[in-house]
């Protein structure tokens, strides 16, 4: 089973509802962080470095003596990363989405791919949790190729947690997609509410079910509350403001080790989405 | 000599937009018969990535040998090379009075990008 935790809104509470999910989940669950422009789960997952990938995206190189400026790369390519104004074409590797088009629409084989370095997938143990991340270079923009290669590390048969980007770009998607189910973690503001609404919008084009955990209960009103029961969404958990949960938060520790008596919130969460998920169709083994 | 200048509106008269890849608009001005034509850069202006790189490419279209902008960002600065046109910087608050300036001889050239990208 695959469940990722996404939101619109940043700052809502992703990272602390997927670590302390995987930890009640135990031992043999994959969380994998999927917010590889700023991933912060290794901070409440410590634990030893197993493995460490460098990413590359192909990005074309034109050999000059076999162009002829026809400029078909230039055409094809809708990110403007190969220009042509006549004469050899000109390369934007930050532009580069990597698709390869411009090498197979070339009729001279002038154009071969060459890696560009994007970022590293790290992964390490953290008391039989599998924490995978993602690491985008500073100064790269491209995080979606990046994501995925932090998926292409999903096992199959063993339940994972996705930490994903805020949002609902393309790095939310390329985190979402094929997921089993979703969380989406908001607060009971009017810009929690706001920035769901987006984010229900943006599951419900890609099909996948979900529900909702509201987290600094209290905090708000019960705006949140009204939009999910108008929708028939389901409140699968409601996490108190209580300061003890940022204490424990900013020293790196997890709220159901720090907090006992809010442990058991995290077992109800998994329970409810593991019964989401059985009534949805979805597959809940693991 | 066709002249692309960089505007937010349509006429000889109108301000200069000191942006190159964002500029609204551009004048493109026939030095030999003394015509203009506006060619809107709107969905360019719009676009997320490599708005410098398409707004040469529509100067290229337009057959312009050189440009008169206010600043000029990296990828446009070198897709302007390639393609061989020459880039004045101004401070001229009109496209009439840059291109009275071109005219004597007084813009200065850009020789290397003075902004970084996403620049506005």
């Amino acid at each position: 089973m695959i469940v990722s935790v996404a939101s619109g809104k940043g700052g809502t509470g992703k990272t602390t509802v997927s670590v302390n999910l995987a930890r009640t989940i135990g031992s043999g669950v994959q969380l994998l962080d999927c917010d590889v422009e700023e991933p912060n789960a290794h901070l409440f997952l410590r634990g030893n470095e197993t493995g460490s990938d460098v990413v590359t995206i192909p990005i074309p190189e034109v050999d000059e003596s076999l162009c002829d400026g026809c400029g078909e790369c230039s055409r094809l390519c809708r990110y403007h990363a190969i220009v042509s104004f006549g004469s050899t074409p000109l390369v934007f590797p930050d532009l580069c989405h990597g698709c390869g088009g411009c090498a197979l629409v070339c009729p001279h084989g002038a154009i071969r791919e060459t890696g560009k370095r994007i970022g590293v997938v790290e992964t390490r143990d953290a008391d039989g949790i599998t924490l995978i991340q993602g690491r985008l270079d500073i100064g790269v923009a491209m995080a979606p190729p990046l994501i995925r290669a932090v998926k292409a590390r999903l096992k199959t048969g063993t339940t994972a947690i996705l930490d994903a980007p805020p949002g609902t770009s393309c790095p939310v998607i390329a985190t979402v997609r094929g997921s089993d189910f979703v969380v989406l973690v908001t607060e009971p503001t009017p810009f929690g509410l706001h920035d769901l609404r987006l984010a229900v919008d943006m599951i419900r084009e890609l099909s996948i079910p979900f529900g909702v955990v509201v987290n600094r209960m209290g905090a708000g009103d019960d705006r949140v509350h009204r939009f999910c029961r108008g929708e028939d969404i389901p409140i699968l958990l409601e996490i108190l403001d209580d300061r003890r949960i940022a204490e424990a938060y900013s020293r790196g520790e997890l709220v159901v080790d720090a907090l006992p008596d809010h442990a058991s919130h995290f077992a109800t969460l998994l329970w409810n989405i593991r019964e989401e998920t059985r009534n949805t169709g979805g597959q809940a083994e693991g | 000599m066709k002249v692309a200048f960089t505007t937010s509106g349509t006429t000889l008269d109108a301000p200069m937009d000191p942006r190159f890849g964002r500029a609204q608009g551009f004048i493109v001005y026939d030095t030999e018969n003394d015509t203009f034509e506006a060619v809107d850069n709107r969905q360019v202006l719009n676009s997320a990535h490599g708005a410098g790189i398409q707004a040469t490419e529509a100067i290229v279209r337009q057959g312009a040998g050189c440009v008169v902008t206010g600043h000029c960002g990296p990828n446009a600065h070198r897709a302007l090379t390639a393609a061989g046109i020459r880039i004045y910087s101004t401070e001229a608050p009109t496209v009439a009075e840059a291109l009275e300036a071109y005219r004597a001889g007084a813009l200065d050239t850009l020789n290397s990008a003075d902004v970084d990208g996403h620049w506005s």
